[in-house]
């Protein structure tokens, strides 16, 4: 059943969401890297709350206007002039008065969503008998798609994808260096309003896939998981859009496989466990990496602490270290050194020696500045350097 | 203001003021420590608490679910501040990573479990149901004093005085020490304040405010209420204790006067049905956040 899925074997709905949820998983991840290496990534929810008023003037205008209220071209006109309204808010907030953004984020959230709730019940009690489904903006209804819904999601996601693939350098420049972008000439605040319209344009198109409650997951999560694979911005915008791609497609054939399976939660949920494999198995920053090397450190501290002191003849009572010499064939169980283990603790000690002298002598300090106790001398210093220091060093009777 | 009233509107009224200085208190704090938010990611971590809890004890019992909710909102925290610093991503995010894959969790979990019969889903979570905690024991001011009617007060009304209480004296015994850590960490920490201990239990006593009002009022409400009137008395005041009066009037105020709006606004409009109360309070406390934005004498920043 899910393989079907997967293969859009499921029906026309079905393939239809799962087409929709991957652009708009594809354009939301794109969006979501500059948000998030603007630092901005909650702004995304007051915008998606915003939404909620909206919606419901609009179902009330277009209803009064004798108009179907449900159509979804008027509802997104709607939610748009709410959401803009909203981050007005938010910006004339955060820039006017003492209030930090968080807080302003927070305010318009709520008392939008709070505003649109009220919305909500005024419409419950008009007599035009169709305004069931407005609640399915809030966490998704992607049952009774259509065909021009599905289209519009289309159009609105390769629109998004395409203006983040031409502002991508814009707004690299100011997320990294506003400073910098501004001296060299680039309309800041032109760029951080592009940023946010493209914000808005994504929560729009997913308003109807995954609900303007979680839609905020899909610009946070799949940049967030993309962050743990790359340091360049590029590639990780490329990476969230897949992963976001990825989570819309898998989630929306994952509820299509069961009835009853809602598909933005699972989109949500999809994404989640994108990131918390990203989190696990990144390389460089992801956690089994960070514990491997962690491990590899203290192994290399044990041996090398356990070669000086088989050199300097003391005792080794840790048993950690007494293991790795003996694994590595440099000493007996009982801690006397084997003659492999003789040279190899020569070695380390004239090593230390050798460090020793260098980070006494201003003339090394920017070699010096190198020593963490485990790197070989002979990897920072030149011959002609290590042959200064030896000869420095013979006099005082190191053997060399 | 008769009987009527009584049974339909005291409790109610009760509760979303109660609800809203429990959620006001700490609110204060979080939103000078900049953790304001934290508030929005608690309000919605509270529905897969409160789903799991009925899926382990098969009831809508009151205790499991209030244990299983406060547990997800620490789990959260928990949770945020291990993406935070194990990923090393910035608060923002972090927050935005943990709160939206719980709740989108516990949104699977309602769907996947037989609720029907009993009263859980997503509209009641997110705004809760105010209108209907009425008292039908009371006959009248009279039952005030007869212990037969207090018996018959929701048992909403009761946790939501607990945790309202609970509150205040958190905030009147550790008002020093709150104070020291929210301004200076580091000086607090030079006086030997445990800062790490006290943000995390200014945390759990926030979590506790949220899952209690949450139980009544729905999250909306919480999350306006941990924001809204702390930033409107921040517009107001430079000084802490005068900043959390202001809070408190706000918060009553948005309370009471939302209630009403929500309960006759419309009738004085001519039509014939309430709207949401929980959304006007948070629509109520919007507006005087509004206002603070705009005349507050403190509104604008010191470096102007």
């Amino acid at each position: 059943m899910l393989f079907d899925a997967l293969t859009l074997q499921l029906g026309y709905n079905a393939t239809l969401v799962a087409i929709g949820a991957a652009l708009l998983g594809l354009s939301a991840g794109a969006t979501g890297t500059y948000l998030f290496l603007r630092k901005r990534a909650l702004l995304s929810d007051a915008i998606s709350h915003a939404t909620l008023p909206g919606i419901g003037l609009a179902f009330i205008a277009m209803t009064a206007l004798g108009l179907d209220g449900r159509a979804l071209a008027g509802l997104l006109l709607g939610s748009a002039v709410s959401a803009g309204l909203g981050l007005l808010a938010v910006h004339w907030i955060a820039t006017r008065t003492r209030l930090p953004e968080d807080a302003a984020i927070g305010a318009v959230l709520s008392v939008f969503f709070g505003l649109g709730i009220v919305i909500l019940t005024v419409i419950q009690t008009l007599d035009t008998g169709r305004q069931a489904g407005l609640e399915g903006f809030l966490l998704g209804a992607t049952a009774g798609m259509l065909r021009s819904d599905a289209l519009l999601i289309a159009g609105g996601g390769a629109l998004t994808l395409a203006l983040v693939l031409l502002l991508r350098r814009p707004m690299t420049a100011a997320a990294f260096d506003p400073g910098f972008a501004a001296a060299a000439g680039q309309n800041l605040k032109a760029t951080d309003l592009a940023l946010m319209a493209l914000a808005l344009a994504v929560t729009l198109i997913g308003l109807k896939v995954v609900g303007l409650i979680l839609i905020v997951a899909l610009l946070i999560i799949p940049p967030a998981a993309a962050r743990f694979w790359t340091d360049r911005s590029g590639a990780m915008a490329a990476l969230a859009a897949v992963l976001g791609g990825l989570s819309g497609y898998v989630g929306a054939a994952l509820s299509a496989s069961a009835p009853a399976l809602p598909t933005g939660p699972l989109v949500v949920l999809t994404a989640a466990a994108l990131f918390t494999a990203s989190l696990l198995a990144a390389p460089r920053r992801g956690l089994l990496a960070a514990g491997l090397r962690h491990l590899r450190t203290r192994r290399a501290v044990h041996l090398r602490q356990g070669l000086l002191a088989l050199a300097q003849g003391q005792p080794i009572y840790e048993r950690y270290t007494l293991r790795l010499l003996n694994r590595a064939g440099l000493a007996r169980p009982d801690g006397v050194a084997t003659e492999e283990g003789r040279a190899e603790a020569a070695k380390a000690l004239l090593d230390e020696a050798r460090w020793a002298l260098a980070r006494s002598d201003p003339d090394f300090e920017p070699s010096a500045a190198l020593y963490d106790g485990l790197r070989p001398i002979e990897t920072v210093l030149t011959p002609d350097e290590l042959a200064e220091i030896d000869a420095r060093l013979a006099p005082r009777g190191v053997p060399a | 203001m008769g009987a009527e009233f009584v049974i339909l509107s005291l409790v109610p009224m009760l509760i979303g003021t109660l609800a809203a200085v429990a959620c006001t208190l700490p609110g204060n704090f979080l939103l000078l420590r900049r953790q304001a938010l934290l508030g929005d990611a608690i309000s919605h971590v509270v529905l897969p608490g409160i789903v799991a809890a009925f899926l382990v004890t098969g009831t809508v019992t009151s205790v499991p679910m209030l244990l299983g909710a406060a547990a997800a909102a620490l789990v959260a925290v928990a949770l945020i501040e291990a993406v935070r610093r194990l990923g090393r991503i910035e608060p923002g995010a972090a927050m935005g990573v943990v709160f939206t894959s719980m709740f989108a969790a516990g949104v699977l979990l309602l769907d996947l479990s037989d609720t029907s019969s009993v009263h859980l889903d997503v509209e009641h979570a997110l705004y809760g149901n105010l209108e209907s905690l009425i008292w039908i024991e009371a006959e009248g001011w009279s039952s005030l004093t007869d212990p037969a009617a207090l018996a018959g007060l929701p048992p909403e009304l009761a946790r939501i005085a607990a945790a309202t209480l609970l509150t205040v004296v958190f905030t009147a015994l550790l008002w020093r020490p709150l104070a020291i850590a929210t301004f200076d960490e580091g000086f607090a920490r030079s006086q030997g304040i445990p800062t790490g201990l006290l943000g995390l239990a200014l945390v759990t006593v926030a979590a506790i405010a949220a899952v209690a009002a949450f139980d009544a009022v729905g999250s909306i409400i919480v999350i306006a209420m941990f924001i809204c009137p702390p930033a409107a008395a921040r517009l107001m005041t430079d000084r802490l204790p005068i900043q959390v009066a202001w809070s408190l009037g706000f918060a009553v105020a948005s309370a009471l006067l939302g209630y009403l709006l929500a309960g006759y606004g419309p009738l004085w409009l001519g039509a014939e049905d309430a709207v949401s109360a929980a959304g006007m309070i948070a629509t109520v406390s919007g507006a005087i956040l509004a206002l603070a934005c705009l005349v507050g004498p403190r509104r604008r920043r010191l470096t102007a």
